[in-house]
């Protein structure tokens, strides 16, 4: 069921939008060839606890799977999104998605960002520019009266004009008293189709972005997503409140709060 | 964190000819219950009851929990499906 949400909720909402911003910001920070992915981990999880807010990500997946042990999706270059924070060393020339969440007061927000490791190649830089690009255009279409297939082929029409593709198994989603609530909302589709966006429904938009083919493929870990032909591939997200005035930004740092795209 | 695509079933089973009628999900292996039957969480936070198919059961696929697979689910009863095939990862 859907769930239109009011704004006393989506301040709750921002709130935790606002800490997943910082968590993002200090982890950009904090990308260098030479760190872990757990040390940035743990600097998100630092921020988490000093504004007494709970994570979403760990824990996720009972019964089902395996529970995801950190409080970010780490996905290096191949990895598409669900990548496991840990002893990895970013290398100069990589590229790194991070992807986190936060819950106050029983609401959540989620966002992601794709950065650069140091220097790395034209292609990868081209990449991130194109998924961000993308994400954009996306957030831009969220306007009231308009459909999720409008959102979707925002996305799809932008990345595959660029010459790259979305993946279709993993998809942007509803947010609020659950981090995954309905609609679905793909990164493809046809415009005028789909579910109409209404006043004050909430969603994540997340286009994840191949260079090579779109099909994925899930590691032993069971969590890691990885593109079947080891192409590289981005991923930016922001969760978002449809109003009348167009789509707030839920996840923006604080000061660029309340962006109508 | 991004959620798994429902339909990704959906678009696994129109390779094949499919009977009309059915509604085909994918859902993850919940627990194992007595008489070949199985509780399967779908993606969209129902579980079913679900029976594995003969076809399955001729060729001795194993189904433990925590297996995806695609469940046909019949638009009379939701509450009961039927395991059509294990989706590999």
């Amino acid at each position: 069921m859907v769930t239109l949400k009011t704004p006393e909720e989506t301040a709750k909402m921002r709130e935790a939008g606002r800490i997943v911003a910082e968590m993002l910001a200090a982890c950009r920070g904090a990308v260098q060839p030479g760190v872990t992915t757990a040390e940035l981990d743990r600097i998100a999880a630092e921020i988490l606890k000093r504004h007494g807010a709970t994570s979403n990500f760990k824990g996720y997946g009972v019964p089902v799977l395996p529970p995801f042990p950190g409080v970010i999706c780490t996905s290096v270059n191949e990895q598409v999104v669900h990548g496991i924070p840990g002893k990895r060393r970013l290398k100069e020339g990589e590229i790194l998605s991070i992807d986190a969440g936060a819950v106050v007061d029983g609401w959540h927000a989620d966002a992601a960002i794709t950065v650069p490791v140091g220097k790395v190649a034209p292609e990868a830089t081209k990449l991130i520019a194109v998924t961000e690009e993308a994400l954009r255009r996306a957030i831009a279409t969220a306007q009231v009266g308009k459909r999720l297939g409008d959102v979707g082929a925002a996305v799809q029409d932008w990345v595959e004009g660029q010459g790259y593709t979305v993946v279709r198994n993993y998809v942007g989603h509803g947010i609020g008293r659950a981090m995954h609530e309905e609609p679905q909302v793909p990164n493809y589709g046809v415009a005028d189709r789909g579910r109409k966006i209404e006043e004050g429904l909430c969603i994540a938009i997340e286009p994840m972005v191949n260079i090579g083919g779109p099909q994925t493929r899930t590691l032993e870990d069971r969590w890691t997503v990885v593109t079947a032909d080891g192409s590289l591939s981005a991923h930016f997200e922001h969760s978002l409140w449809c109003t009348a005035k167009g789509p707030i930004v839920l996840t923006a740092p604080e000061g660029s709060a309340a962006v109508a795209a | 964190m991004a959620a798994e695509s429902a339909v990704s079933g959906a678009f696994l089973a129109s390779s094949k000819p499919s009977k009309k009628d059915v509604i085909e999900v994918e859902g993850t292996v919940a627990e194992a219950l007595p008489n070949a039957m199985f509780k399967v969480e779908l993606q969209n936070g129902h579980s079913v009851l679900a029976h594995i198919s003969g076809k399955m059961r001729m060729n001795f696929i194993r189904v433990v929990p925590g297996d995806k697979v695609l469940v046909e689910l019949s638009p009379y009863d939701l509450k009961r499906g039927r395991i059509t095939r294990r989706v590999r990862y």
